[in-house]
């Protein structure tokens, strides 16, 4: 045999891999969480909410690249998950944010959030929440302006005009007053909600376009369906009893792109299936707890950071194993 | 025909199916043979013949004894020029006979098959399938003889012949299939006999529907209603024992136990070609169907090859590479075993042989990437395992968490190292837990007969020594 012909590399099995990689499977929730954005630009004006957009996702790569040579890591701004957490961090943040604010955000969300613990795959916490919530700590009056749709149409943002959230009209006001600002019908409310013609951060606004980023995600089998069904499902039941209105408690709010795309965090989510489903309950509960009980009128953003911390705890709902027919009872991991 | 699966986790890879259409050819008896004189799980064979000595085809060169064994002929006439250490396609370096080629063809005189099924018994069938030197051809190369032998409390009501090939490539069980639907019925009727097992079913994936309606004519044709065919979703690991069972009986096969706990046998389909090769013909097990594919080889094909025809000669006689050979792999890609030599020869249990240029490094990427917890490697694992921890457990060398973890579970099928988005090395790793938790618990059984044997011993010396005592005193009184 010709030498030349053989140079043979000996590896272990499996001998093929699947295409998904880490890139893969960030672009593909860049592109799911495309609608939503447009739909963001389209309510809140192209002008600033892009700028807000743009800061956010390169301020988180440089962040990222800077905590690589910091940590001394090989640079990983090519797997797409600096941008992922850029991305997602300006859809949580309300239009007009100041540019300063939303770098800052960024840099807090990639640093304190992601690289402290280690990098990839080892943030006890979401990421982008982390960054909203030290901006919200920080910057409240910024964080609580909420433009009305339609108006910020200009750039820079001069005359803007300010509402209240669905959610905040409930708290301050009550059910009947939000109402007849949809002219006393249901369902023009729901309508206006569904397609997100109101008031809130940008890319929450839209449960319609969330909902189809969403799917797309479950059906190519990125994200587990168990989260997003547990977490809007437990909302819908709970709210009800609570006699609050369940379809505007479902949509309102930031639940939709908080139950598909934040509480799905990898490695701030169960990789138990079976808990996963507990965890989308819980964080379900949670949430209509801080809506009904709570200073503020949303819950979301800390019921996902609250759960982060329960998740060891999920992790241990193994999955039965073959041949094992009766589930293994005390586990530490 | 009904449609099986099992439920739990499993992926369908790109199927690669190249030699699909390419019906078996002979190719001619190498030059020199290698003829490893141990191929099967169990006992090794002692050598029955030295250098020097001229042997036929179908000559018995090493057996052994050992309940658990299965001898070995030889595959082509000549002279044993060597018995000598060579490289096996499992990675280890075994005693091996060296045959150099007459090219007389003479085969060993006596070798007959059985007249009838009928008119045999249970024992005769049994002792004709040990000496033609039948292994399980799938790859495990457990001695068929020994399979169909259970303990006398064990019950078979069924036996599975597995013709789900769900590795990607791998064409020899349909090639099979297609071109020997007789003998495989032949086989199966013979193993039913041995075992008493009442019925027979064929598990076909259903990317092979036209082998599954050839076999069920053949099936109606003789009239057998305790034969049935059925199909079985085209999913990787359909065609693992334990996943086979589940999709097909619905019941599961318990923790470290055989399937015969749950009355069934599974059988590879080109072993049940032998069997009744090995029955009616009276043929050892000389040669097998090997599925020679992928990008490296100029001519990808089925290939009927003599045990011992080394990788060399396939290339050679082939036609040759179409680029430089960068991975060499033994059976499927999923499960198969990357060669660092060209020299090692075709075995019993080598179902398919593999040929990748420079492709390969390229689909099994060499460097890790950090975990991200997707758990893809959970969700898709057809054990139910947690191969993530158990990697990590591995890892940080925690021996007894991977065991809590149910390591051994593992049927090292590869799906998590597949699915990983980082390209970690999961199934390196979990059978390396595995491999040491089997070896400790090996070395912790012979210290614990070590422990039995050395009480046992001092209790005889002091109950020796006390006998001497009652003796003495009895004589000074």
């Amino acid at each position: 045999m010709d030498e030349n012909l053989v140079d043979l590399v000996v590896t272990s099995s499996p001998h093929i891999r699947d295409k998904a990689r880490v890139s893969f499977i960030m672009r593909a929730v860049l592109i799911a969480l495309v609608p939503a954005t447009i739909a963001g630009l389209y309510f809140f004006g192209i002008g600033h909410t892009l700028g807000v957009i743009i800061v956010s996702i390169l301020s988180a790569i440089v962040a990222e690249y800077l905590s690589c040579l910091m940590f001394r890591k090989k640079a990983t701004v090519h797997d797409l998950s600096a941008a992922v957490t850029g991305l997602l961090l300006a859809l949580t943040l309300p239009p007009s944010s100041p540019y300063w604010m939303v770098a800052v955000g960024a840099f807090v969300a990639i640093i304190l959030g992601k690289w402290i613990f280690g990098g990839v795959g080892s943030n006890p916490f979401n990421p982008a929440l982390v960054g909203r919530a030290f901006l919200m700590i920080s910057w409240p009056t910024y964080m609580t302006i909420w433009v009305k749709p339609f108006t910020q149409s200009v750039f820079p943002p001069t005359d803007i005009i300010t509402t209240a959230t669905p959610l905040n009209i409930i708290k301050l006001k009550g059910f009947s007053d939000l109402l007849t600002m949809f002219d006393g019908s249901r369902l023009i409310m729901y309508k206006s909600l569904f397609l997100g013609n109101v008031a809130g951060s940008i890319g929450e606004t839209s449960a319609l376009l969330l909902l189809l980023g969403g799917i797309v995600l479950i059906v190519k089998r990125i994200i587990d369906w168990r989260i997003p069904a547990g977490f809007i499902g437990t909302v819908f039941v709970l709210s009800a009893v609570f006699n609050r209105d369940p379809i505007f408690s479902i949509l309102s709010g930031g639940l939709f792109l908080g139950a598909f795309f934040m509480a799905t965090d990898y490695s701030s989510s169960p990789i138990t299936i079976k808990g996963r489903l507990w965890y989308g309950i819980s964080l379900g509960v949670l949430t209509v707890i801080f809506r009904q009980f709570g200073a503020s009128p949303e819950g979301v953003m800390f019921s996902i950071l609250i759960m982060n911390c329960f998740v060891p705890f999920f992790d241990k709902m193994l999955p039965r194993v073959y041949g094992h027919f009766a589930p293994k009872r005390k586990v530490s991991i | 025909m009904k449609e099986f699966t099992f439920k739990t986790g499993g992926v369908h890879p790109k199927e690669n199916k190249l030699t699909k259409d390419a019906p078996f050819v002979h190719l001619d008896p190498p030059a020199v043979a290698v003829i490893p004189l141990s191929q099967h799980i169990g006992a090794p064979n002692t050598p029955l013949v030295k250098v020097g000595d001229h042997v036929k085809i179908g000559q018995v060169l090493g057996s052994t004894n050992a309940f658990v064994s299965a001898p070995v002929h030889a595959t082509i006439s000549g002279e044993v020029v060597a018995i000598e250490l060579r490289p096996l396609p499992s990675g280890i370096r075994a005693q091996s006979v060296i045959i150099k080629n007459d090219f007389k063809k003479k085969w060993v005189s006596g070798l007959k098959g059985i007249k009838s099924l009928e008119s045999s018994s249970r024992e005769d069938l049994i002792k004709n399938i040990r000496d033609k030197g039948i292994v399980g051809m799938g790859g495990a190369t457990f001695p068929t003889a020994v399979k169909l032998s259970p303990p006398k409390d064990k019950t078979i009501n069924v036996i599975i012949a597995n013709g789900a090939e769900c590795e990607p490539y791998l064409t020899t069980d349909y090639r099979v299939m297609m071109e020997y639907p007789e003998k495989i019925i032949d086989g199966l009727l013979v193993e039913m006999k041995i075992t008493g097992a009442e019925r027979g079913i064929i598990a076909i994936e259903d990317n092979k529907k036209n082998a599954a309606v050839l076999l069920e004519e053949n099936v109606e044709k003789r009239g057998l209603d305790n034969i049935e065919v059925v199909l079985v979703k085209t999913k990787y690991p359909q065609g693992g024992e334990k996943q086979l069972i589940k999709a097909v009986l619905g019941k599961e096969v318990p923790a470290e136990k055989l399937p015969l706990e749950v009355g069934a046998i599974v059988q590879n389909i080109g072993t049940l070609k032998a069997i009744s090769e090995a029955v009616f013909e009276g043929k050892p097990l000389i040669e097998r169907g090997v599925t020679v594919s992928g990008p490296a080889i100029k001519k990808p094909g089925n290939y009927t090859i003599r045990i011992g025809t080394t990788v060399t000669d396939i290339i050679q006689q082939t036609g040759g590479l179409t680029r430089k050979l960068r991975k060499l792999v033994f059976g499927g890609p999923m499960m198969g075993i990357a060669q660092s030599t060209v020299e090692v020869p075709v075995t019993k249990g080598t179902s398919g042989i593999l040929f990748f240029g420079e492709e390969a490094l390229e689909m099994a990427p060499q460097e890790e990437m950090p975990c991200i917890r997707c758990s893809r490697c959970i969700d898709w694992c057809p054990t139910g395992l947690m191969p993530l921890l158990i990697d990590h457990a591995w890892r940080r060398n925690d021996i007894k968490l991977t065991e809590t973890l149910n390591a051994t579970d593992c049927i090292e099928c590869g799906v998590c190292s597949y699915v990983c988005p980082s390209k970690r090395y999961l199934t390196e790793n979990v059978r390396n837990a595995k491999q040491k938790i089997l070896k400790q618990r090996k070395i912790e059984a012979a210290k614990q007969a070590a422990f039995e044997k050395i009480k046992a011993l001092k209790e005889k010396k002091a109950q020796e020594a006390k006998e001497k005592l009652d003796e003495g005193g009895k004589a000074d009184g």
